[in-house]
């Protein structure tokens, strides 16, 4: 394990790094679409409910892995050429924005409907309601699950290396197959993930306990 | 247009549907399997056994953050090199199996935890035995508090067999891989053709969940449910 370390550790670095930059930029835009369509579940207006409640349970119910090779195979083809990264980000940004578009919901429902009937009555406009009395209520609640959604967010991420998208598991292969040494390969690339998961899992536990 | 029509053919449509068996078989036998182990671990985790516990817990927590593609990578290859060769179907079965079981056990023992103590403190006053008030009493009303979190858990694991693609599982995934590689003008329809297999099934598995859901809803305190969403919030896939 030390050895591939020692050889290979840039490569790994730079996969951790691929992994890490994905997931980030997976995790910003998914919040916005998530809150976005999570927002949208919650309004007066019956069409967009609709439009929001297929959103979720189509990018909910179709593995990761047909929408991240849909814009790596499709979109190139037809429409525009993008990299393996790209397509992989997008895809996992579309996954993980309709499970917290799920969570983001649950958390504003949790909140007491008086509040808003209470800002309403107060001369508040929905919107204004929503953004002032609502929302910051909703996402102290949520904090936990998110976290855990932002857990699965990273080794989800692991699909790059389908696509080519240079991330840990892909160098992981890249070194199994070079190094001939696939146990020791695998074993450092999960204790990578873990530096990157295992310590949010733990804080996350806390916080549901602090909440709870 | 004809062309595109062309990828439906009965050729094609077989070989998909020879795929989608691989994945049911798949998916069948890592949910007993899971079923099983993870209602074991998770109740090992949840009643402090010395040592015993903390190791289960320490594992259960390591594979969970793992990536299910390194498992299945680990499986598959990794465990050749101890001298045990899996074909990609049971690599596929192990790697799913172990996975969901962790992800399983973390939800019993949340769903175990989530029953009022008063019940066991009942029961064993009652003069019942701890394992006897835990399989009798406290088992059975935490398992039905958990049916909806576990029927999710089991909706990412059929999404999740996809990833094994990835060691050459002949799946549907796969199979449709292997037609529009052949054909690139069938890339399209195969993709929608997957689209909706996977949906069909995740979707009729999901509304099952929530019928569950309010069945079991009716007469369960707020505490109960509040447990149970944050297990199906924990519960997650790849």
């Amino acid at each position: 394990m030390i050895s591939i370390f020692q050889n290979y550790g840039g490569e790994l670095l730079t996969g951790l790094g691929q992994t890490l930059l994905c997931s980030i930029i997976a995790l910003f835009f998914a919040l916005i679409i998530g809150s976005i369509f999570a927002i949208m579940e919650t309004v007066p207006n019956k069409a967009a409910r609709i439009i929001a409640r297929v959103y979720i349970e189509v990018f909910r119910n179709i593995p990761l892995l047909v929408i991240t090779m849909f814009f790596y195979v499709v979109i190139p083809m037809y429409v525009v050429k993008i990299s393996g990264f790209a397509s992989g980000t997008i895809g996992l940004t579309l996954y993980s924005s309709a499970f917290i578009a799920e969570t983001v919901r649950s958390g504003i429902q949790s909140v007491d409907p008086g509040q808003m009937e209470g800002s309403r009555a107060n001369g508040l406009s929905f919107w204004q309601a929503m953004r002032y009395i609502i929302l910051p209520q909703a996402f102290r609640y949520v904090i936990p699950p998110l976290g855990n959604q932002f857990i699965n967010l990273v080794k989800n991420s692991s699909v790059l290396a389908f696509v080519a998208g240079f991330d840990l598991m892909y160098q992981g292969n890249v070194i199994a197959s070079d190094s001939l040494q696939s146990m020791s390969t695998y074993l450092c690339v999960g204790l990578l993930y873990l530096i990157l998961t295992l310590p949010l899992s733990y804080y996350m536990r806390y916080l549901e306990k602090k909440l709870a | 247009m004809l062309t595109v029509l062309g990828a439906y053919s009965w050729v094609n449509i077989k070989f998909l549907l020879e795929g989608a068996w691989v994945t049911v078989f798949v998916s069948v036998l890592s949910i007993i399997l899971s079923y099983i182990f993870g209602i074991i671990l998770g109740v090992i985790r949840y009643v402090k056994i010395k040592y015993l516990s903390a190791i289960v817990g320490f594992v259960i927590d390591i594979i969970r953050n793992l990536p299910l593609i390194l498992i299945l990578f680990f499986t598959y290859f990794g465990l050749p090199h101890i001298g045990f060769k899996p074909d990609p179907i049971w690599a596929s079965v192990i790697a799913m199996a172990v996975f969901e079981s962790m992800m399983v056990a973390e939800i019993v023992r949340a769903g175990i935890a989530s029953i009022p103590v008063g019940q066991m403190e009942g029961a064993r006053a009652n003069g019942l035995s701890y394992w006897q008030a835990l399989r009798y009493i406290v088992l059975p009303q935490a398992i039905r508090n958990m049916i909806p979190a576990i029927v999710s858990q089991f909706i990412s694991l059929v999404k999740d067999t996809s990833l094994a693609t990835i060691i050459v599982l002949p799946d549907l995934m796969n199979h449709a891989q292997i037609i529009y590689g052949q054909n690139t003008n069938y890339t399209i329809p195969m993709f929608l053709a997957l689209a909706v297999m996977y949906f069909v099934v995740c979707y009729s598995l999901s509304l099952l969940s929530r019928y569950l859901e309010k069945r079991i809803g009716g007469n369960n305190s707020k505490k109960h449910d509040h447990a149970v969403e944050q297990a199906i919030e924990n519960g997650s896939d790849a």
